[in-house]
């Protein structure tokens, strides 16, 4: 932690992955597997829970595809198209370092979609995707940015949208 | 006799094979590039030029000039860019050549100090003292005071970084040939340094290009000269041991 550069200013998001028992998922697990299997149920579901991802939306505005859009297919806004192709073929110059988002809407549900913007460290620490909302373990970060998330919560949500929305042909 | 075999292949040809997988920038170029690098009359040629003439002018309050000292910079240079950063006795610390072209102005010549590192003349003299070392394998001192910030350099190339939280290696060794949007992101061989680069329209040095990297990450970029890059510079230079020496390179 750097704490010249993050040290809790600005929209911090939601940072923390979500606990494995805490969501109705594991509450409907727990009631059947009786409470002395807690701890090792716990165990065994942490991992696919988490990859589940976050449930709640960031904001109590539904995200907006059309925004959602502009913003992924902005490289100097969403920064998305450096490393991902996909169905926008506006962008001329799409890299392919991650995964091309063709049909993540149909691969991917909702939640994991916004944990994965969020902070795609949860499901990967070795990730190169950046973390879009929060400032949680950066370093050095330039006086620009310092403080700063890389999107804000309404954007995220209008991401999630337009991602959400891409249930086409996969790659 | 089969022990041999095996041995001769788990230890020894990597050690080749890793030698012929590494890429250089101009590996990474396309036949145009190439061809504009190639040309003897490519715009770095004129940094070159100028720091031709340089070499040989009186300057600072002792009026004297490189080739006082050094002479033919042709004799006396050849190779020196191959084997930088080194170790320097006085400060007891790493300097790259530019550096060291610094200390040499203000210790000798006893010229103004403080100067830009960017600043032309000073780049002039590098490209032209780098150009002495034109087709030569980078050959990084062995001096043991250089360990540490070698291994510095190291820690610091895996360190993620910047609001994009992202690392040297992360790009430019897992990631290497890979496209950030139309970039073909390279495997960091500094063999071509400095370089005129067309996104700059001028030469710049590899402190410059590190520090637009970092920026491009979003991250606090190390100063010009500063230990760090200096560091990182060490690190490069010995896994790039043995490539050819450019000079001057033109990158995109």
């Amino acid at each position: 932690m750097d704490s010249r550069s993050d040290s809790g200013a600005g929209p911090s998001g939601p940072t923390g992955p979500q606990t494995a028992c805490a969501g109705p998922w594991w509450r409907a697990r727990f009631i059947l597997s009786g409470g002395g299997a807690l701890a090792a149920v716990c165990l065994l579901v942490a991992a696919p829970l988490n990859a589940q991802g976050l449930p709640d939306p960031l904001t109590t505005t539904p995200g907006d595809p059309v925004r959602g859009e502009a913003i992924v297919t902005d490289p100097q806004h969403g920064l998305c198209t450096l490393c991902h192709e996909g169905p926008f073929p506006q962008v001329p110059f799409a890299g392919n370092l991650g995964p091309d988002l063709t049909g993540v809407g149909a691969r991917r549900a909702v939640p994991e979609l916004r944990q994965q913007i969020v902070d795609s460290r949860i499901g990967n620490p070795d990730t190169i995707m950046p973390p879009y909302y929060t400032t949680d373990g950066r370093e050095r970060v330039g006086a620009r940015w310092q403080g700063a998330t890389m999107l804000r919560a309404q954007e995220v949500e209008d991401v999630v949208a337009y991602l959400a929305s891409l249930t086409g042909d996969m790659p | 006799m089969r022990r041999a075999i095996v041995f001769t292949v788990a230890f020894l040809l990597p050690g080749l094979a890793w030698s012929d997988d590494r890429r250089t920038g101009y590996d990474d170029m396309n036949a145009d590039l190439q061809a504009l690098q190639d040309d003897p009359m490519n715009p770095a040629t004129f940094w070159v030029l100028d720091g031709e003439r340089l070499w040989s002018e009186p300057a600072g309050t002792t009026a004297q000039s490189c080739a006082d000292c050094h002479g033919s910079a042709e004799d006396s240079m050849q190779g020196v860019a191959a084997r930088y950063p080194s170790f320097d006795e006085s400060s007891g610390t790493a300097v790259d050549l530019l550096g060291r072209i610094a200390l040499c102005q203000s210790r000798h010549q006893q010229t103004a100090q403080p100067r830009d590192r960017s600043d032309p003349d000073r780049l002039a003299l590098l490209a032209y003292v780098t150009h002495q070392s034109r087709g030569l394998p980078i050959m990084p001192d062995e001096d043991p005071r250089l360990a540490p910030a070698r291994a510095r350099g190291e820690a610091l190339f895996s360190s993620r970084m910047g609001q994009l939280n992202l690392s040297c290696a992360q790009c430019h060794d897992d990631n290497a040939g890979g496209y950030l949007a139309a970039a073909r992101i390279p495997q960091a061989h500094p063999t071509g340094y400095p370089q005129y680069r067309l996104e700059w329209e001028t030469i710049g040095s590899l402190d410059r290009r590190l520090a637009g990297c970092m920026t491009g990450v979003r991250a606090d970029p190390f100063a010009p000269g500063s230990p760090e890059l200096v560091a990182l510079e060490l690190f490069l230079k010995s896994r790039a041991a043995g490539l050819t020496v450019e000079a001057l390179p033109i990158r995109p």
